[in-house]
């Protein structure tokens, strides 16, 4: 191990002293930000009076019973349907996003037009707009078209780079990789599209992956969008359908609602982990050496 | 056939800035020109208006017979090599070289053929299955030569490729290019080369013919030696060769010049007649030395310091309070090494190779 390497994992470690009481410090942390859902996983063992009764996470029982029950639902679908509808929105949403964020950005970073710097300081302003304060006139505008009760008022409004967050991502990446390589690619003899497919794309991958993952959690997670245009059951979502088994009539058995939670959580949680990996990884490996 | 020639040529910037400076220029078909010049000269600016990569704001840029001022870079017949080498990170080498011939829908056989060949030509055949971040320096390099190869390009554009590289591979490339170009030439494919660099010893080495620039201003083109023998102006004559010209203040009376109480007799018929008054004198360091040749003139000097260079010796003195430098072979000048600073020094100045400049900044030379 050479000296430089030495120093650094004695910097790391603090003089090599103390190191258990920083990892007991991370733990202890990490336990208070997770314990919720600990919680949640156990609770979904539990019943109605345990749960309520103690704080503990441990179940005293452990049966798959409420996973079953709370997958049939009270409705006439079970869950599938729902996740299926749930995927039904999210993946042509991810798709419709990535392919117009990428466009739009890769105009804003890399060509010069009229009006450029107003209208990225419109898109950005943008994002200081309550979402809220567009339900009205959006709802009334997908009314007029003939779209409620249909997917198409949560996916079509994505289709036109509307998400600006991902937008504005996108071009602080671009504008972090040398040109170099385009203007090779033109060389080469790319027009503006081929530039974009063959070259900036697979640099971009890291943070497209980032948009996809954001993408499908928030549009997992989204409960108002499709509680305000989505009127019949069989078309509802994951969110919804979780907010629906909590009856307002019956008793609530609060295990089935958490057990299922619980599920709805998996894909989400899934789909973080398999992408993690690309987050970190750069795009800038052309090799500039000496 | 593929000459390439610039009538008028400008670059103005969207701010007013204006980089070049109307450059008329010939580079003949085949030929290995090198663009030299100071940071800041607008030789890459240059090259990149040749490319296509800059709009050119006024003039006139034909290649091959062409006007392609307003073509596409992909229309002009060029190829370019950068330089941090701007291979595609996540190509293979093979592809990378592929990708040029892909695009122009270039058949299977022939790609492949092409792409071997000119992995071949730079010993690299057992490279093509990596990427580019496996690649040291010099065989990043070595990739980015063979994406230009493999276009058989009517010109290729340099901008300065060997910058990145460490001096030992700089000189092994240099002199790999320099054959590369004459073996292109010999096996019949165009090969006219435009080379840009900022060091005057690739210049010097590689060029056929070198365009000295500055401030987007044309200061000489010429083959290496007549720059080195006849510099145009001071400028010219400061940045060709290394260590540079002593070029110092002085006065003309009658045909002698004088600097620092010092009386320098001219050769006659060296000169354009000129009127007597301030002008600036030059003389390049391996044209002063310790034994008298035919022609010189001994002066009387005090040293400053010297730096022995293996085979030769850099000695700096001063002449009545003017600063030069010489450059004396190592089996004459060993023996300075030993001497204390202020020491008195016995020169003589061959006053066959001076050179006068007039007074101004970078002056034109009074050679006749």
């Amino acid at each position: 191990m050479s000296a430089a390497a030495e120093m650094n994992d004695r910097a790391v470690g603090d003089d090599g002293r103390t190191p258990w009481l920083r990892y007991l410090m991370l733990g202890a942390t990490a336990i208070v930000m997770l314990y919720p859902l600990l919680w949640l996983v156990g609770a979904s063992f539990k019943s109605n009076s345990e749960i309520f009764s103690s704080a503990g996470f441990w179940p005293s029982r452990f049966s798959l019973d409420a996973y079953a029950k709370g997958w049939k639902t009270s409705t006439e679908y079970t869950f599938a349907t729902y996740f299926l509808n749930s995927f039904l929105i999210t993946i042509p949403r991810i798709v419709v996003t990535v392919v117009s964020c990428v466009l739009v950005a890769y105009a804003f970073a890399r060509f010069e037009f009229w009006g450029k710097k107003i209208l990225f300081s419109i898109m950005v302003g943008t994002m200081m707009l309550p979402l809220i304060v567009l339900r009205l006139p959006q709802y009334l505008v997908f009314r007029e078209l003939g779209w409620l009760d249909s997917y198409l008022p949560l996916i079509v409004p994505s289709a036109f780079a509307t998400d600006t967050f991902f937008v504005f991502m996108l071009v602080q990446f671009l504008r972090g990789i040398p040109r170099d390589m385009e203007e090779a690619a033109l060389i080469d003899g790319c027009n503006a599209l081929q530039l974009l497919w063959h070259i900036i794309v697979p640099l971009l991958k890291p943070a497209i992956i980032s948009v996809v993952v954001f993408q499908f959690i928030w549009t997992m997670n989204d409960f108002m969008g499709p509680l305000i245009y989505l009127a019949s059951v069989e078309n509802y979502p994951v969110s919804l359908a979780l907010k629906m088994s909590i009856g307002a009539t019956e008793e609530v058995e609060w295990a089935n609602v958490i057990a299922i939670s619980v599920v709805a959580l998996i894909p989400s949680v899934a789909v973080f982990f398999a992408a993690q990996k690309h987050f970190i990884e750069g795009a800038t490996s052309s090799g500039v050496k000496g | 056939m593929a000459a390439v020639s610039l009538r008028k040529v400008e670059k103005t910037y969207p701010n007013g800035f204006k980089a070049v400076h109307g450059v008329d220029l010939d580079v003949r078909d085949g030929e290995f020109m090198v663009f030299v010049g100071p940071s800041g000269c607008a030789k890459s600016t240059l090259l990149r208006m040749v490319a296509g990569l800059e709009s050119i704001s006024g003039g006139e840029l034909d290649i091959g017979g062409r006007t392609v001022n307003d073509l596409p870079p992909k229309q002009r017949g060029i190829a370019m090599v950068f330089q941090n080498y701007a291979l595609y990170p996540h190509m293979t080498v093979y592809d990378n070289l592929a990708f040029g011939l892909k695009l122009a829908r270039t058949g299977k056989a022939e790609l492949d053929q092409r792409v071997r060949h000119a992995a071949k030509l730079l010993e690299m055949e057992h490279l093509l299955e990596r990427y580019p971040k496996q690649l040291s320096g010099g065989q990043a390099q070595r990739v980015a030569v063979g994406r230009a190869i493999v276009k058989k390009p009517e010109v290729f554009l340099f901008d300065e490729p060997l910058s990145n590289l460490d001096a030992k591979l700089r000189a092994a490339m240099r002199v790999r290019l320099t054959e590369l170009h004459r073996s292109l030439r010999d096996a019949g494919q165009p090969a006219t080369t435009i080379y840009v660099t900022h060091d005057q010893t690739e210049a010097m080495t590689m060029g056929e013919r070198i365009c000295v620039l500055k401030a987007g201003v044309i200061q000489q083109v010429d083959t290496p030696t007549a720059l080195y023998d006849r510099p145009a102006n001071a400028f010219v004559a400061s940045f060709i060769g290394s260590p540079e010209m002593n070029i110092v203040p002085a006065q003309l009376r009658g045909c002698a010049v004088e600097l620092g109480g010092l009386r320098l007799p001219l050769p006659a018929g060296r000169f354009k007649p000129a009127a007597d008054g301030a002008l600036q004198f030059g003389l390049r360091p391996e044209h002063i030395g310790l034994g008298a040749k035919p022609g010189s003139v001994a002066v009387e000097a005090t040293l400053k310091f010297c730096e022995h260079m293996g085979a030769e010796v850099f000695t700096y003195f001063d002449v009545g309070g003017v600063a030069f430098s010489a450059r004396i072979p190592a089996e004459e000048g060993t023996a300075l090494t030993a001497l204390q600073r202020g020491a008195p020094l016995g020169l003589h100045f061959q006053m066959g190779h001076a050179h006068l400049f007039t007074a101004d900044e970078d002056g034109p030379s009074l050679l006749a």
